[in-house]
């Protein structure tokens, strides 16, 4: 670890710090439908939308109505990601004429882009075409993040109102998230990105003759404009293979650090939305001081065991001081491949710029442990920050629990019916990735994808239904899951983690909207100072570390033993 | 269900044609004009032929030549249709194996005694990376001063010079560009 890297990771954090409270205002003015500097130019666009969808903004729907209307959307979106994959071969801007997906792979990348999990089974400049890059996936970049924005501010809405019988009204949310917030800033960052390196072009792949005189064929597209969104919306899918970590989807370390701190900002920003809509900022900052800690554990740890060399690599005559390069880039090195990899997973993102499958066994652990936690450290942009309140309810339930009375979040009571929900919720992404690796790791087609053997086996496999589950994307990418079976697999994961979580939530949202508030008495207990974010952090670390101590113990943990006793497999 | 069918599907359409149309092409449309260098891949061309990108790792494997490091993109490597990096674990016998071949090779090439430097031996994310580590640039430079034979203090004078620091001195790390310092070497014959 060098002083030059944490310098890095605390330039991160200011940044998305001083970002807090300046976008959780205009976020908050966007949902309460006031006005913002971007309303001439885009309220009259907002109005025509309205009018030719047959929309009432104003109109609240009640939590069943709007998760209807949010279903509505997927079906729709889901059809037609589907359809443009499969036809794409007929379709225009398809330079490399690359034929139709296959069922099965369009069937998991349509519920991957839907779900805003963004894995891939497939190698973006192999298979698809701009077309299908442009139509299928960008929309899709743009429509699960702004899901996941409606559906937090849904969340919120149920503590701040009182006696409501509606939680706002999910085409409206919905609009907003992408007329006054993503689209303006992916316009931005775009031409950003473009003057960085990043290409914008529908032209064909670029034939080269190298120094050597060799052929190379340089896949190129519409890059930019894809990365703006798929970093923004926390959504991950690469545009190459490689993600972001191919030079031209991250050209140099500025590009990095305005991709990392996309990711994070409009998470981070919500919990100052939370607070300013139940009328005390301070409940929002308690839940970000509550993830932040989370999050710089986490990239402590992963640091320090990908700044150490591979001891198996180091006895075959690796020089140990540059740590664990081995599928990492130079341009970034350790610090900001550590930093980043904790970003992209504790926040729902998936995007990397490092191979996660080659970082050591307690570094590629820790961004499984983040998508297991329930993804709630800053999290997907709407998502984390609705896990976070979810948790927060389970912690002031365990408090009420020590000290016999009713407890009570944000001013709303916390009882029986939310309690339930809650955990429902909570337990659906767990139930799906243990359930899940429990029939791979029994099936010759699930060990049919691996590529490594013994622990590390098991991790490739742990990882990728955690990664579904969680609606993450990222993957120990050894695992060659373009198969039917994973195909199908991890699609009933990413369906689960999503669906199952958001309609009891919706639920609780509802559920709270129809209380009163009750004002803080004397026996009240504060949720805005330490002792709240303490037991908030004990019990995300209690329900996750519960949850998948025995799947880490057969993967990650047996191979770090492996590793330090120099055995290979 | 059918009063939400409306605004879904109308909705559905009007963000296809923002988002997923007028959105990629007007960025496309400006990038076009106002950096076309960027905008097509940062190609790099010589005599009217493209031989490359700035951006974009190519195999090296003359002992003329700088090095650059070791590519699972595609099957030769450095396939830039094709990015990967190796996914191999931290206990595969696969990239021990794979490690082993490296080292002897730096070694046997660049005649260093003691370890080897580890961008130099180890896949790089993208299969692509352009870039190697001053240090492993220097390391290099007695022998490619003596394949050309030019003086040792001219090549390491190269490095020098096409080395990048770090962005505003603190992101990211030092690096040279591979093909750019293959690229002077050649310029200078």
């Amino acid at each position: 670890m060098t002083v030059n890297g944490w310098l890095q990771i605390a330039l991160f954090c200011a940044i998305t710090l001083l970002l807090t409270r300046p976008l959780g205002g205009f976020l908050t003015k966007v949902y309460s439908g006031e006005r913002t500097f971007l309303h001439p130019v885009l309220a009259p666009v907002e109005r025509s939308f309205y009018a030719i969808a047959g929309v009432r903004p104003d109109r609240d729907q009640s939590w069943s109505a709007y998760a209807i209307a949010m279903l509505a959307l997927h079906v729709v979106g889901f059809l037609a990601a589907y359809a443009v994959l499969r036809l794409q071969g007929a379709l225009p801007w398809n330079p490399q004429g690359f034929a139709g997906v296959t069922p099965d792979l369009a069937l998991n990348t349509a519920i991957s882009f839907l779900t805003n999990t963004n894995w891939q089974s497939y190698g973006g400049e192999t298979t698809m075409s701009y077309g299908s890059q442009m139509v299928a996936l960008t929309v899709q970049n743009f429509l699960s993040a702004a899901t996941g924005m409606a559906l937090a501010v849904a969340l919120i809405r149920g503590f701040a109102r009182k006696s409501a019988s509606g939680v706002g009204n999910f085409w409206a949310d919905l609009t907003r998230s992408v007329l006054y917030v993503l689209l303006p800033a992916c316009i931005v960052l775009a031409l950003v990105y473009v003057a960085l390196g990043v290409p914008q072009t529908l032209q064909a792949y670029a034939s080269a003759k190298t120094l050597e005189g060799a052929g190379q064929t340089i896949a190129l597209g519409p890059v930019a404009s894809q990365l703006a969104i798929k970093m923004l919306g926390t959504n991950g899918g690469g545009f190459f293979n490689a993600n972001s970590a191919h030079p031209f989807e991250n050209p140099d370390a500025l590009a990095n650090l305005i991709q990392m701190v996309s990711i994070f900002g409009i998470g981070a920003a919500l919990t100052n939305v939370f607070g300013r809509m139940v009328g005390d900022e301070r409940q929002g900052w308690a839940i970000l001081a509550a993830m932040g800690a989370l999050f710089l554990t986490g990239v402590a740890v992963t640091y320090w065991a990908e700044a150490a060399a591979n001891p198996i690599h180091v006895a075959l005559g690796v020089d140990p001081s540059a740590g664990n390069m081995e599928g990492k880039e130079v341009r970034f090195g350790i610090a900001l491949s550590s930093l980043f990899a904790v970003i992209t997973t504790a926040a729902s993102c998936g995007a990397v710029i490092a191979m996660h499958d080659s970082f050591s066994a307690i570094g590629g652990m820790i961004p499984m442990i983040n998508m297991q936690l329930g993804e709630v450290i800053v999290g997907g942009v709407g998502a984390g920050l609705y896990g976070m309140l979810l948790f927060a309810v389970v912690a002031v339930f365990v408090a009420g629990l020590m000290v016999g009375r009713t407890p009570e979040y944000a001013g709303k009571k916390i009882e029986s019916r939310e309690v339930k929900l809650t955990m429902l919720a909570l337990l659906c992404s767990p139930f799906a990735t243990l359930v899940l690796l429990a029939v791979a790791a029994t099936s010759a087609a699930g060990l049919a994808g691996l590529l490594a053997s013994g622990p590390h086996g098991f991790s490739e496999m742990l990882y990728a239904t955690t990664s579904a589950a969680a609606n993450n994307g990222s993957a120990f990418a050894g695992l060659t899951a373009n198969s039917p079976f994973w195909n199908v697999l991890l699609a009933i994961g990413m369906m689960i983690g999503r669906f199952a979580l958001i309609v009891p939530m919706l639920a609780v949202a509802g559920s709270l909207a129809a209380k009163t508030r009750v004002p803080a008495s004397a026996g009240t207990f504060p949720t805005h100072g330490g002792l709240f974010v303490g037991l908030l952090i004990g019990v995300v670390l209690i329900v996750g570390g519960l949850t998948y101590f025995p799947a880490l113990s057969l993967g990650p943990i047996a191979d770090a033993l492996a590793t330090s006793a120099g055995q290979t497999f | 269900m059918l009063s939400h069918l409306r605004p879904a599907l109308a909705l559905f359409v009007l963000f296809t044609l923002v988002t997923g149309v007028a959105y990629p092409l007007a960025i496309t449309g400006v990038a076009q004009v106002a950096m076309p260098v960027q905008a097509n891949g940062s190609l790099i061309e010589k005599g009217g032929a493209v031989i490359g990108s700035s951006l974009i790792g190519q195999g090296f494997s003359s002992p003329r030549y700088f090095h650059g490091r070791p590519s699972a993109a595609g099957k030769d490597g450095y396939d830039a249709s094709a990015s990967s990096g190796s996914n191999l674990g931290p206990n595969a016998k696969a990239l021990a194996e794979r490690i082993t071949g490296d080292v002897a090779k730096v070694k046997s090439e660049d005649g260093i005694s003691g370890a080897a430097p580890a961008d130099l031996v180890t896949a790089s994310a993208s299969g692509l990376d352009p870039d190697i580590t001053p240090a492993s640039a220097y390391l290099q430079a007695p022998r490619v001063a003596r394949e050309r034979a030019m003086p040792e203090p001219e090549v390491r004078a190269l490095v020098d010079r096409l080395a990048q620091p770090r962005v505003f001195g603190v992101l990211g790390e030092p690096r040279v560009n591979v093909l750019a310092l293959n690229l002077a070497l050649d310029s200078k014959r």
